[in-house]
């Protein structure tokens, strides 16, 4: 009899703060994880010492790690840890932090993602991004995360026949959104005829395929739900989450990713199935990525995501709401916070903070996350469903 | 289908020399076997000794099996390619003035997917493709994407132009033109399109077999230059240093002599002079200007080749106070090749056997014909080249040192060749 792991029940998922972004900052990655923490204090009416959990993302944060948060900000915690995993941080520290106020290990978790983005600070993390991309990626053409989804795209585009037309889409009506979100970075809308004049940056990489880098940070705070409900914070809960690292890694480029492993079992946690979702927070460092989610998390089979977009409209109010705040394409990437933005969305939508841009009755959200090209390909994947708590 | 180079336009005086900004050249332990292959023409991936799982990128331990026994093996760099991107944007400044720039993903047919350079003919994915290691102009080995079957001009690529230090449209001086050696490379050189070779004579009263000929070429522009004189080097430095695009120092003297053979040093003193001081006295005069064109357009200037001998791994004892000074030189020429690095300036070694000529008279066959080793340079210069060992006996003798220097020692002081 094989074992089976613990749900999730009893952990809740609240306090969503956002540190506004800026495209440069000269202030370091400290300042932002400070006044995250700063804002997860005030919102939640606990003082400082309450919260006994910690975990920081952060690249900029370099040579310190968590620990020297602590220090910097003054804080005791008995739970404590960093997970630099960018893309996949806010899906990884859920997990963990759900775990720690599970056991007790911790009563009020403050999870928190955080970078700075100083004029040369992006090129400076691409060099020295990983022992792989030093020795095998960036000295091809120096082009970042450009030319390695590049690659990705032009084989899903020549394997699927997608068009970029239908990675369009996806960033069209992603804009739609970020109009409505007081804290995204675009505040222009975007036509797809925009989309597609866009200059060049790596075949079939287009301007509005990229993210742009800014400074920032997103927090949330886990705990018990009786703590949540007793301290009257609006929250939800986590009824299903799984990450996977480094999977299939034998296809010669990425098709598919970890989530596909898992899926099964992240539905059967929270009793639902894909059409049961309200809506979906996808890691969209590029759109290629995000029509990959829609088929490795079930939405639509293997190669059907450029006809899946086509017959959705992926807005707030559309028939698959993707990526409500705007996403990282329109919001911006806050390094690490980039991986923290659809978390915090989700919390916001499924306890009526969504404002103008809310899904209309939204009971479930999936959130993903995908993180760290470290040579050609991002490794980790992880996803996570969250419930409103009524 | 490259289009063949035309020859540049003369360079407008009034413009400025743009600098060299080399591409990113930062490379871990490990990855350096993979330029330690590629300085010797070679493309090796490390090989699981436990499974035969084929690694990349680099690594400490087999991504299969876990095992620590990964040796670095030829590869024949046949693969698939995946995908192609052009880049219009990069993050680096060498990049930046240099595109559009086309990579590419190969999955090696031994596995592995790689990220390589693309050279102009390798047309759409999938598509096959063979890859090759390659120094960039950081002096690092990158991996490139060539076609199957390549056409006429396919060294003209402009991507492998900014790789290589191709001699075609390029202005060389041969510091020595009198030996068999220097005519040979001088001739190599014209044969590859060379624009001017300035050829070096130390001693211009001196008429010397095949020099006649050698002076009757367009190309060629007889020099004086005498490399144990230091007024001699500056003054052709003042000359000529803001032109010359490639140094081939070939000027050496060479006695066949051991300590005991003969009394005194003035053989040995001679020898060092040209052999090590030549070269410093070189050195000094031509490697800044060299330096300072390394950026200057398709033509600039790439490369700095030294004649060394195998003798400098390890003395050979009957010629014992040559090899003293060709390890001397060789030594010397790690100090340039470090110097000249910041600038992309490649610095080849080239460490032929025993050259058929007068001063080898007495060693048997095999033996480096003078056309071979010239041919060796320039093909060098062509494929990106760092360290040659032209010709049987130094291939043999790269072998044997690197097997065991201390067992080779002992052979060779038991007489052994």
């Amino acid at each position: 009899m094989s074992f089976v792991r613990k749900g999730y029940e009893g952990v809740a998922v609240t306090v969503p703060v956002t540190v506004p972004y800026e495209r440069y900052s000269t202030k370091s990655a400290h300042w932002f994880i400070g006044q995250a923490l700063k804002s997860l204090v005030e919102q939640s009416g606990l003082a400082k010492d309450q919260i006994d959990g910690l975990t920081v993302s952060s690249f900029s944060l370099v040579p310190d790690t968590a620990v020297g948060v602590t220090q910097h900000l003054g804080v005791s915690p008995r739970w404590l840890d960093h997970i630099p995993t960018g893309g996949a941080s806010g899906v990884m520290s859920l997990r963990r932090a759900a775990r720690a106020v599970q056991a007790g290990d911790a009563d009020v978790v403050a999870c928190i993602a955080a970078d700075t983005n100083h004029v040369d600070s992006f090129r400076a993390t691409l060099g020295a991004f990983s022992n792989f991309a030093r020795d095998a990626s960036y000295p091809y053409g120096s082009g970042g995360p450009n030319s390695i989804f590049a690659f990705i795209t032009a084989n899903y585009m020549r394997q699927y026949g997608a068009k970029r037309e239908d990675f369009g889409r996806i960033a069209v009506d992603q804009r739609s959104n970020a109009l409505r979100n007081p804290h995204a970075m675009f505040k222009k809308p975007l036509t797809l005829d925009e989309y597609m004049a866009a200059r060049p940056i790596s075949d079939p990489i287009h301007l509005f395929d990229c993210v742009m880098p800014c400074a920032g940070a997103e927090g949330f705070l886990v705990m018990r739900e009786e703590r949540a409900r007793d301290l009257g914070l609006p929250h939800v809960l986590v009824r299903g989450a799984i990450e996977r690292h480094n999977a299939y890694a034998d296809d010669p480029v990425m098709v598919r990713g970890g989530w596909l492993v898992d899926r099964d079992e992240l539905y059967a946690q929270a009793s639902a199935k894909p059409a049961d979702v309200s809506f979906v927070q996808t890691y969209d460092d590029y759109p290629v990525i995000v029509m990959l989610q829609f088929e490795d998390l079930g939405f639509c089979a293997k190669g059907e995501g450029p006809a899946f977009v086509q017959a959705h409209r992926m807005t707030h109010d559309g028939s698959f709401p993707n990526n409500t705040s705007g996403g990282q394409l329109s919001a911006g990437q806050a390094g690490a916070a980039g991986g923290f933005l659809g978390m915090t969305e989700a919390i916001r939508q499924l306890t009526g903070a969504a404002g103008d841009r809310a899904v209309p009755d939204a009971t479930l959200g999936l959130v993903t996350g995908f993180g760290m090209v470290t040579y050609d390909r991002c490794l980790c994947t992880g996803a996570v469903l969250l419930g409103s708590s009524s | 289908m490259t289009m063949p180079l035309m020859r540049p336009k003369r360079k407008n005086p009034v413009l400025r020399t743009r600098q060299m900004n080399l591409p990113p050249g930062a490379r871990g332990r490990v990855a350096l076997n993979l330029t330690a292959a590629a300085a010797e023409g070679r493309f090796e991936l490390q090989v699981c000794q436990d499974c035969a799982a084929v690694q990349y990128p680099p690594r400490e331990a087999c991504h299969r099996c876990l095992s620590a026994r990964l040796q670095w093996r030829a590869q024949s760099g046949e693969g698939t390619l995946l995908g192609i991107t052009t880049l219009h944007h990069s993050n680096d400044p060498f990049f930046r003035e240099r595109l559009p720039w086309r990579l590419g993903l190969v999955q090696l047919d031994a596995g592995p997917s790689l990220i390589v350079h693309l050279h102009g003919e390798v047309g759409d994915a999938p598509t096959p493709v063979r890859v090759g290691a390659r120094l960039d102009r950081a002096g690092q080995a990158v991996l490139i994407g060539f076609p199957k079957q390549g056409t006429e001009h396919m060294a003209d690529d402009k991507m492998l132009r900014e790789m290589s230090c191709d001699p075609k449209f390029r202005k060389v001086l041969v510091t020595d033109g009198k030996t068999a050696v220097g005519q040979a490379i001088v001739q190599a050189l014209v044969k590859a399109g060379a624009d001017i070779v300035w050829v070096g004579h130390a001693e211009p009263w001196k008429k010397l077999p095949g020099f006649d000929d050698l002076a009757r070429l367009p190309q060629v522009t007889m020099v004086p230059l005498d490399l144990s004189n230091a007024r001699s080097v500056t003054e052709l430095a003042g000359e000529i240093g803001g032109k010359v695009d490639i140094v081939i120092n070939n000027a050496e003297v060479h006695r066949a002599h051991g300590i005991a053979s003969r009394r005194g040093t003035d053989v040995a003193k001679a020898e060092m002079d040209i052999n090590y001081f030549g070269l410093l006295r070189l050195a000094q005069e031509f490697g800044p200007a060299l330096k300072g064109r390394s950026a200057d357009g398709e033509i600039g200037a790439t490369a700095w080749v030294n004649l060394l001998s195998v003798y400098a791994l390890s003395n050979y004892p009957s010629h014992g106070t040559f090899s003293a000074s060709k390890a001397a030189a060789h030594s010397l020429a790690q100090c340039l090749r470090a110097e000249m690095r910041p600038a992309g300036i490649r610095v080849v070694n080239v460490f032929p056997g025993p050259i058929d000529d007068e001063w080898n008279q007495n060693l048997p066959p095999p033996k480096v014909a003078p056309a071979t080793l010239a041919s060796a340079i320039v093909k060098a210069l062509r494929d990106g080249i760092e360290d040659v060992y032209p010709g049987d006996v130094a291939q043999e003798w790269l072998e044997r040192w690197r097997e065991n220097p201390k067992v080779l020692e002992r052979e060779l002081a038991a007489g052994g060749g």
